[in-house]
Order: structure tokens, then sequence, then C-alpha cells
């Protein structure tokens, strides 16, 4: 089910979010309530028309069919629908047309339970063997469609119109101009009847009247639909020597404005989209590295386990969604916390087993580290699994913010971005305003005298690696909504990860975010000329080189440099 | 042609890591000398020398002149500038403004470190800093005047005189019985030696020293005084150093740093009795 | 000792690699005269030979073995540690595999003369330019040396004169193959995309299916595995090789006694690179295969455990390493699949733990015990001071 918000109500629908997050049930609940008058004389006319749907020939179907949607009944729409979906049978017995309510067997009986067609009264249970499906091919399902979307324009329920109209765009069927002009009069929805008035001036185009095609190629022009620009392209078709095919000149030139207005605003789009894609591969970057700007930045230490600790992240999503699975909507939020003090743990366990032995020594860190990452690997694949385990979407991270044809970016997109957002905070506030962060940066900035003030700089060293652990746990729960999850995760981030912060500057928390949007920006604005690969090579070798410039980042920090010896 | 101009010149631009790197483009700068010219008497001058660390001011126009064959004591508070000053000197630190020459044609400030100690400037640390790993000969030789240039150091081969040059050296540093042990496993001040003995190997035409007796014996003291008066003559002598006796007994010429520039500069007396000298060094 | 008279003066107090060299060309003079010679004149004697497969296995360690003494000689005594140095194996394996490919000419499957299957399957119309040349085996044999070395020199010279040094380094030079890798995956790189090159059928117009010429390049890997061997041995014990570990000890104060710290640094590293490109084009032709995979980061990482295991800082321990832990991921990846990340996870932690030099360290050390040499030493000390 599609649901277009008003441009205006962005904010509304933010709410409309977050309340759905709270109560993590659907909010789009339809039905298809059908409130027509049902007139009595057009039963006979039902009657007479149904039972000849058996016949084989498709053209005389098309044209019963036809006959059968210009009876003004529910039961005509019931039925034709019922052909749609193949759900439409006869008995073998007395050739009595049926309606199936369900097209599976009944499971225990393994038996059809059918209905009459003509006033959806239940028959009973027969065999499988009993019943006949009435065939259809694609021209007769193209054109119940197309006759259901007309009965449906002007349906009194907007979702139903907008669904129609939607289907009579995507085909061009003149005859139903009369019905599209008459639904466009009565419509009072605006942008139901901007829809249909597209969908008349994709009509019109063919018109003979040249001031008719005119207005309709206008119309068209501020149309984002693919079918508006589709149908000027076709307009402005050239034929193998590059003559136009179209002859009236001045459909030509009202044509090619048209286009250029299109292609203006769809490349006004498509940059913004790419902005967001952008943004988004930068918060997903951001959550990948911000634990390692912690660990990394401030502590200076190299841990190359950091993306097997957002890995474990991602498991424990997996694992939190396998016991709770009746409330997988809940389960992302629980595993959350869990995420964080499983990473967290398993973080403070590596400080305190590995790496306070080896501080001084950051080569061996990256070694020792680096089999700690493997060691991890293999836990998972023994005790897990070595496939990919599926984490499930919740529905309220499913789906996407339609703002018009040609811009519509993902729910779980528009989440992580802000949930990275919400993670850099909750750390800024974390090292800025805390007692712990407090310490943490004064034993950043000079050990000796910070044990001689009497802060027990082992204590801090394990909480802030367990707190930089903790995040990439996170990370991974975010991560698990957007990658496969499996026991390699963790290597496909970590390169990235390193990038980021080096090219962020070491110690500055700030340098890290806009190192990350820089990065994912810059990312996708390479992708649409060098190639998903290409712009990901492009980009490490612009790294390599900045590096050698300022080999201290973007924000360079004042004081001690961690940079090795 | 313009733009072939241009282009050359935004290649180097790039090519360049940031102003550290100025020595690339040393061809471009027209008082340059490969030969050291002491036609004017002095070795070094220090010219309206300023560096500033984030808005710490290190060296506030210093000017400084040190004579060939001198030698000199640079003395000042905490934080004076004095190890700074040797960092401009030797080309770790570029001054943000000011001239450094080295003779009448070497513009320090666009040189790098190894070429700086090639044309015949040495330095001592503050902290011993010797080669660990090998053994006091092999510290001597890595030290010694020779061509420094990759390839000729992977075919050298050691000459008599340059054997004798390093048992020499040794000698004078009295480190000769140690000649095969590992520098790490000498005490400090064997090593402070073994660095003044690097230096020595270098045969530089300037010596800077900093702290050279931190951490010695009387006896060591006294021992380093005799060596840096005997090395003054033949070469110029900076000495940095804290310990008053000491300077006292080497320095006939002493300059006071104070915050970034020179406070005093005189004979040993003249400098004590300085009404400035003894406000800053008493007033605090 | 007689044994120094086949030993160049620089190598007579390297006992372990006279030993290393020495125990080399007894198997290798065993592998040509019970593989190659016996078979060829008494062929009735011919079981006693070693299965081939073992020869060309024990051939790869060899090559991953110079490999070893590659990182060796930037790590151990520069003080660099390259996380790319599989991307200059990798690039000395592509270059003979590009050699193999010209070899296998109209045999391929799609029977193209002039064009390898893979871009007969693309669709490409002719040989890029990079191809051309590598049909000749000196032409070839050069590039094996020049592009690894260049590559080398290029990133050095940049990285080296901005002194990014320590861990920075390291993470640049793992972008660095990281990025070759993403390269080398793309089929638009002409040189085989995902599948690399493979099917190889001959070398210099010698079947690469045959004992003989298994053996043979068998026989050369040995024969560069020593000859790298020494020549990074002359290299340490020259001037240079003090130079350089002066530079990885205190790099500020060689920089003060005038040497052009980069410079070395940068000499290091490109006879390295040349040395782990030879590895790696030996390397080729007994595993059949050179894929992108070669490029991976963790190759790198793995090499550096090598050395650290063997022990960093001397070379015959870093030929140790290399040959110990590769029999080990032979053993366990064939006995125990499961384990052997395991096992190479605990190597790591465990060598840079508790085994800071390595085997050869722990050897020494007991060594020492034994022999008192350090308390001699400390006695000499305390006399001088006193």
């Amino acid at each position: 089910m599609k649901f277009i918000p008003q441009k205006n109500s962005l904010s509304l629908r933010l709410i409309y979010l977050i309340l759905s997050l709270l109560s993590a049930s659907n909010l789009y609940a339809a039905d298809d309530n059908l409130n027509e008058d049902v007139i009595k004389n057009t039963h006979d006319q039902l009657k007479e028309l149904i039972p000849q749907l058996q016949v084989k020939n498709f053209k005389k179907k098309i044209i019963l069919v036809k006959q059968l949607a210009a009876i003004n009944d529910p039961q005509s729409i019931i039925v034709l629908q019922a052909l749609l979906n193949s759900r439409l049978y006869y008995q073998k017995a007395d050739k009595s047309v049926v309606l199936l309510q369900k097209k599976e067997v009944h499971k225990k009986s393994k038996q059809y339970e059918i209905f009459n067609a003509l006033d959806n009264k239940k028959i009973g249970l027969v065999e499988k063997k009993t019943i006949k499906k009435i065939a259809t091919n694609n021209k007769l399902r193209k054109t119940i469609r197309t006759l259901l979307a007309q009965k449906e324009i002007t349906n009194a329920d907007l979702n139903i119109r907008q669904a129609a109209v939607k289907e009579i765009l995507t085909g061009n069927d003149a005859s139903l101009l009369p019905a599209l002009k008459q639904a466009q009069t009565v419509e009072t929805d605006e942008s139901q009847k901007d829809l249909l008035n597209l969908a008349i001036a994709l009509i019109e185009v063919d018109a003979q009247d040249t001031s008719t095609r005119q207005s309709a190629i206008k119309l068209l022009g501020n149309s984002l639909y693919p079918r508006a620009k589709g149908k000027l392209d076709t307009i402005l078709a050239t034929n193998d020597k590059g003559e136009f095919i179209e002859q009236d000149k001045d459909v030509i030139k009202t044509a090619q404005k048209a286009l250029k207005r299109i292609n203006a605003k769809l490349s006004l789009f498509g940059n913004l989209e790419t902005l967001f894609f952008g943004l988004s591969l930068g918060s997903v970057l951001l959550l990948a590295a911000i634990g390692l700007s912690i660990t990394f930045g401030v502590m200076g230490v190299i841990n190359m386990a950091h993306g097997e600790l957002i890995m474990l992240g991602a498991y424990t999503t997996y694992l939190v969604q396998q016991l709770m699975p009746n409330e997988i909507g809940l389960s992302l939020i629980v595993a959350i916390p869990a995420a964080f003090i499983v990473s967290g743990l398993f973080g403070i366990a590596i400080e305190r087993g590995i790496i306070r032995h080896l501080y001084g020594r950051p080569l061996e860190t990256l070694l020792a580290t680096f089999g700690i990452s493997l060691l991890l690997q293999q836990m998972v694949r023994s005790l897990i699994s070595a496939q990919n385990v599926p984490v499930i979407t919740p529905s309220w991270l499913s789906g996407s913010l339609v703002f018009n044809p040609a811009f519509a970016i993902t729910y779980n997109r528009i989440y992580i971005f802000f949930f990275a957002l919400l993670v850099f905070a909750f750390l800024l506030l974390i090292l800025k305003k805390t007692s712990l962060g407090l310490q943490v940066r004064a034993v950043a900035q000079n050990r000796s005298m910070a044990t001689a003030m009497g802060i027990k700089t082992q204590w801090v060293d394990s909480l802030t690696f367990g707190l930089g652990s903790g995040v990439a746990g996170v990370a991974g729960v975010a991560l698990s909504q957007l990658t496969n999850v499996g026991p390699n995760l963790g290597q496909a981030y970590i390169i990235d990860s390193f990038m980021v912060v080096v090219f962020g500057g070491v110690e500055n928390l700030w340098g890290t975010l806009v190192a990350a949007m820089t990065l994912g920006i810059t990312n996708k604005f390479l992708e649409p000329w060098a190639g998903a690969v290409m712009s990901k090579i492009i980009v490490l070798i612009f790294l390599i080189i900045f590096i050698q410039k300022r080999p201290n980042g973007l924000f360079p920090q004042k004081g001690r440099s961690s940079g090795g010896h | 042609m313009n733009t072939l101009t241009q282009v050359k010149h935004k290649f180097q631009d790039v090519l360049r890591r940031d102003r550290t790197f100025n020595h690339t483009l040393q061809g471009m700068h027209s008082i340059q000398g490969n030969e050291l010219d002491i036609s004017h008497k002095t070795v070094l001058y220090l010219e309206d020398v300023s560096v500033s660390f984030d808005g710490f001011q290190a060296l506030n126009k210093l000017s400084l002149y040190i004579d060939d064959g001198e030698l000199r004591c640079i003395i000042g508070p905490n934080g004076a500038g004095k190890t700074t000053m040797m960092d401009v000197i030797t080309g770790k630190t570029r001054p943000d403004a000011g001239t450094v020459y080295f003779g009448q044609t070497m513009d320090l400030t666009q040189m790098a470190e190894h070429d700086i100690a090639t044309a015949g400037i040495g330095r001592k640390f503050q902290k011993p800093t010797i080669f660990p790993e090998h053994s006091v000969w092999e510290n001597l030789e890595l030290a010694m005047k020779t061509d420094k240039g990759v390839w000729h150091t992977l075919f050298t081969v050691l000459t008599s005189e340059q054997k004798d040059r390093i048992e020499e050296v040794m000698l004078t540093i009295g480190l000769q019985a140690l000649c095969y042990v590992k520098a790490e496993l000498l005490s400090h001040g064997q090593k402070q030696w073994l660095e003044i003995g690097m230096l020595l190997m270098q045969d530089p035409r300037v010596l800077l020293v900093d702290e050279p007796v931190a951490g010695m014996t009387h006896q060591e003291m006294d021992r380093t005084a005799e060596l840096l008066t005997s090395l003054a003559g033949k070469h110029s002598v900076v000495v940095v150093e804290h310990d008053m006796d000491f300077v006292r007994s080497i320095a006939n010429q002493v300059t006071v740093l104070h915050e970034g520039s020179v406070l005093a500069e005189g004979t040993m007396d003249e400098v004590q009795n300085n009404q400035k000298v003894i406000e800053v060094y008493l007033g605090e | 000792m007689i044994i120094n008279r086949f030993f160049p003066q620089f190598m007579h107090k390297d006992t372990g690699g006279k030993w290393l060299l020495s125990l080399l060309a007894l198997v290798t003079i065993i592998v040509i005269i019970f593989n190659f010679l016996i078979p060829l004149l008494l062929p009735e004697m011919s079981a006693l030979h070693m299965p081939t497969y073992m020869v060309t296995l024990l051939g790869k360690y060899l090559c991953l073995a110079l490999l070893a003494i590659a990182l060796d000689l930037v790590w151990g005594y520069c003080g660099i540690l390259s996380l790319g140095h599989a991307a200059f194996f990798a690039l000395g394996g592509y270059a003979m595999g590009m050699y193999l490919m010209r070899q296998i000419g109209d045999r391929g499957v799609y029977g193209n003369p002039e064009l390898p299957d893979f871009m007969v399957f693309l669709n490409w119309q002719e040989l890029p330019w990079y191809w051309i040349g590598f049909d000749s085996f000196a032409f070839t044999a050069l590039m094996i040396l020049l592009v690894p070395g260049l590559l080398a020199y290029v990133f050095g010279w940049m990285t080296f004169r901005s002194r990014v040094t320590g861990v920075y380094l390291s993470i640049m030079t793992q972008a660095m193959t990281y990025a070759l890798m993403l390269a080398f995956f793309r089929n638009e790189m002409g040189l085989g995309g995902n599948n690399g090159l493979t099917d190889f059928k001959d070398i210099l117009g010698f079947s690469l299916q045959s004992d003989g010429t298994r053996i043979i390049i068998f026989s050369l890997s040995a024969l560069a595995l020593a000859l790298g061997y020494i020549t990074s041995r002359f290299i340490v014990e020259s001037k240079l090789g003090k130079t350089v570990v002066a530079i990885r000890d205190a790099e500020l104060r060689t920089r003060f006694i005038g040497y052009k710290v980069e410079d070395y640094k940068l000499w290091i590293f490109v006879f390295s690179a040349m040395l782990a490109g030879v590895a790696g084009a030996l390397y080729v032709p007994q595993v059949g295969i050179i894929n992108p995979g070669e490029f991976s980061p963790i190759n790198s990482i793995e090499l550096a455990i090598w050395v650290a295991i063997g022990g960093r800082g001397t070379l015959f321990g870093a030929v140790i390493g290399a040959l110990l832990v590769n029999y080990a991921k032979t053993y366990f990846t064939g006995a125990l699949p499961e384990f052997w990340l395991f096992a190479l996870g605990t190597l790591f932690i465990v060598s840079t733990l508790y085994l800071p030099k390595g085997i050869v360290g722990l050897f020494e050390r007991i060594k020492n015990k034994n022999s008192d040499q350090n308390k001699q030493a400390e006695n000499k000390l305390e006399e001088k001071t006193a």
C-alpha cells in the first residue's frame, strides 16, 4: 500500500513515525469497503453475462468483460477482481460460475470453499477436481485492470481513487478520456486532481487540435512522472536522418521547452537524492568510525578488532530477535542497549587482557588486535553459523517517504541518519559533560599528570575502551538493518573507519563527523560517472594523498600527537 | 606558454607538503650557496626570527650573531625559547618570520635538516639521543663526516684513516674500552659523552649543545668543560645550559634569552649584574 | 670454520643464515637428484622420488619465505610496518601471469590467438596497451621488478617525505592494497577481474604440468630465496643497513647527523617491494593462478605475523616464521579447517605479547642464559663506570 503524504506535513509524518515506533502497529490498515447502491435490475444483466465468461475465445472474453464493467453493480467489480486474480472458477458439473475467497486449497480437507459468482452466497466445500479455473491472458488482465481503474476513479475512498489513477497512468487508453474528465470535474482532492490532469494530458497530447496538444504538453512539463517524460521523448523522437517525426513545429518547440523543464527538475531531485544517499552513507561511516574515534582517536589504541565489535552488535540484534520473535518491532530497541553491553564487555576484556600489556607499542597492538578479530570471526562461525543470518526489518523501518515521483527516501536510511547523529551527540555529551569524559580527556592529554592527580588511569582506560567498543556494537545494530549480517561484516568497515578517523583528525569527534559526511557525499557524487567501485578507489587514493599533505587530518588537535614514535 | 607555467606552478604547489618543504623550491631563491662563506667573521646570523605555536610566541624577533670559533653560552628561564632557537637553526622548526643564515650565503630556513647537518651544523639534544642497538663504534661510524648518499653508504668500507679518526674520538670521549658494547647499555653520562663524540665525528663548523652536563658527576662536568673549551677556536660552540657554575667555568660570552628574545649579552659578570636579568631571574 | 669458505665474508657471523642456506642447498640437490636425474637416467628407480605436489608445495613456501624477508627488511630493520606488501607480491605475480597468459596463444577455450579468453568473453576487440610486451620473457622479468618497484617508489616518495610514520603509515599501506584489490576486481582493468589470470599452459616453451618444469621452478625458487637472502644480508651488514636500523631507533638523530632519512627509507622500501615482486612471480607458475584476492589486506597482515613469529630483525627468523606458519596453515586447513583461524588469531596474540623477538629471540634468550654473555658485558660496564 502506497501512501503519498502532503509535502507540508512532513513534521506530522515524523510524529506519526515516532508514534508507530512506540506502538509498532500498522497505521495504514484500510479496507475495500464499497458502499455503492445496489440497483435491482442490473442483477439480470449479470446473470446473463457471467456464465458466458467460460467462453474459450479471449476476444469474446474482452467484450464480455467490458460489458460487465459497464453494469453499475458492486458484484460486477467483485467478479472482475476475481477474474483478474485467478479466483474465478466454474463447476464442471453444472457449468455455474463460482468464486473462491482464498486461492489456496482448504488445508485440512484439501478442498475449496466456493461462492456463487452472482450473489456471493456460500455454496460449500468441493473437491479440487470438480471445478476449473476461467483462464485469462495478459491482454485480458490489462483490460480488466483499466476497466476497474475507470470504475474506481470515482470511488469515495481517496486511496482507491489514487491507486486507480496510477493504474490508468501506466496505460494510455484514449477511451478512458471521458471518464477521466468526468472524474476530474468532481474531484476535490488537489493532488488527485493533478494526477487526473496528467492522465488527461497524456491522452490529449495525441489529439488532433494543436492548441489542445500544446496545453497538454505544457501540463506534462510540470509533471515528474516518468510517463510524462517518456511521452515528451516520444514526441521528440527522430528518424534515422535525425529529423523529427512530428510535423508540427510549434508542438516540437513546446515539447522541447517542457522536456527541458522536466530535466532541470529531475537533475535537481537527482542531486538531492545523491546528497541524501551521501548523507546516508556518511551516517553509516560515522556509526562505524565513531567508536574508533574514541579508542584510536582519544586513546591512541589501534584496534583492528573494531569491525568485529560492530559485527558482534549485529549478531546481538539477531539473537535478541530470536529471543522475542513476536516482538520484532520492539526487539530492535532492546538490541541497542544489549549490543552496547555485549560489545562493551568484549572491549573491556580485550583491553584488560591484551591491549593493556602493549601500551606504547602501537604496531604490536595492531597485530594483536588483528589476532583478536580473527578469533571473534571464527567464534561466530563456530558458535552460530558461517552463513549470513537473517535479521528482520521491523515494519516501522520499512517503506519509504515519497516526496514526489522522482524523489523518495527509505525510512530505514532516515532513521539510521538520525540515529547516527544521536549516538554522536550522546558521545559528545559523555566526553564533554561527565566526569568520566573529563578524566578520559585528562588521561589522553597527560597520563602521568592525571595519575598524579589521583585519577585511576587503568580504570579510565578500561572504561574508555569499553565505551568505544560499546558504541561499535550499537553501530552493529544499525548496520544489521542495511547489510547482510555475517562473520565478515566487520572487515568491510575497518579500513573505511580508520580512513574516516585519520581524515577527520584524531582526538576530534567533530572531525570524525565532518569526515564521515564528506567522504559519504563525495563517494555518492562520484558514483554516477565513475561507478561504485571506482569511486571508492578514487576516494581511497584521495585520502592517501591527503594524509601526505596533512598528516594530522582535517582538524588537527593541539598537544600530544599519537603518530607513532 | 603562460598556462604551461601556471600548470607547472600548480604542480609544484601540489608536490609541496606545506611550508616545511620550501626547500624543494630552493632553486628559485637567489641568495643560495653551497660553500660556507665566513668572510665577515660571523658564522651564524639570526635576525628578527619569530616563531609561534598555536598563539604561544616561542621566539619574538630574536636577533643573535655567533662568530666563527666563538664559545657562546645561552641561558634563560624555562620557556625562554632556547630549544626553539636550536630547532630553528637546525631546520626542525621553520620560523614564521625572520632570516637565519649560515655564513654569508646559506639560508638555513630553506634547507632540510640533513642538508644543514651536512653543511656543518651539529646538534646535541637535551635528552641524549644515540642509537641504542648499535655499538659505540658503530654510533661513531654512522656520525662520521663522509658522503651520506644511499648508494655510497651501501658499498662503503672504512678506510684506515677513518678508523683512526673513530679511535681518536673514542679516546677523547673516554669510551674506548666500551667500543663494542651496545649503546643502550651505557650510563646516562656515557650516553651524553657518546653523543658529543658523534658530534665530533661530524666535524661541524658550529656545535649546538643542549644541556650537555645534565646527569653528569662533577668530575665528568669538568671534563666536558675542558672538552668544549678546547673545541672552541676550531669550531663555534653554542651551549645552552641551566647549570650556572658550568656556564661560568667555560663562557666568555653569555646571552640571556627571555620570552623569545635577547634580554642581555656580555661576559658572565656583566650579565649577572644586569638589572633586567636580575629582575627576570629573581623577580619571579 | 670450514663452512665459512662457502659464504661471503659478511655472512660469517650469521650462523642461522649459514645453516639455513646449507639446508636449502641440500634439499634442492636432493630434489634435483631424486626427482629429476634419477628418473631421467635410471627410470627403474624412479619410485624413490618425492611426489611432485610436495615439491611444488615446498616451492610455494620458499616464495613466501622470500616475501617474508622482504617485509623483514622494511619492518624488522627500518621499523616501517608495511601492511601492503602483499600488493607488491601480487603485482609481481600479475606480471608473470600476464606473460603466462600470452603463452597460451590460441590454445584457449575460444582459440583466439591474440586475446586471452576473458577478453574474448567480454567482447574486447584488441589487447589493451599495457599488455604489450608481455609476450617477451625478458620484458616480463623487467616488469616483475619495475612495477612493484615503481609503486613502492611513488607511494614511498610521497609518504616518507611527508614524514608519515608508525601506525599511520601502516594504515596508509593497507588502504593502498585495499584500493588495488578493488581495482583489480573490476573487469575493466583488463586483468581478468574476479577470476584473475589462470589456465596457464607453459613457460618458455616448457609445459607447466610436466614434472621437469616443476622441479626447475622449485630450484629457481630456492635459488631466488638464497640470492635474496644473501643480498639482504649484504645490505643489512653494510653501513646502509646500520643507517636503516639507526633510523628505526632514532630517526631524528639520524637526520641531524646528516642522513637524508627519506632517501634511505625509500631505497629499502623499493628494494623490498622488488623482492616481493620476484617472490610473487615465482609463486604464480607454481599455484597456477593469480587473482585479486592476493591483494586482500588480510594477506599482508598474515605476512607480518610470519615475520613476528620467526623474529623480526633477523633475516633467517623471517624465513623460519614463513615456513612454520605456512606449513601449519597447510596442515590445519586440511585437517582441522575450523581450528586454523583460532590458531592464527592466537599466534598473533601470543607472538606480540610473549615473543617480542620471535622464535629466534627465544632461542637467543636460552642461549644467553647458558653462556652468561650478558653478565660479562654488564660487569665490564660496571668496571668502567666505577
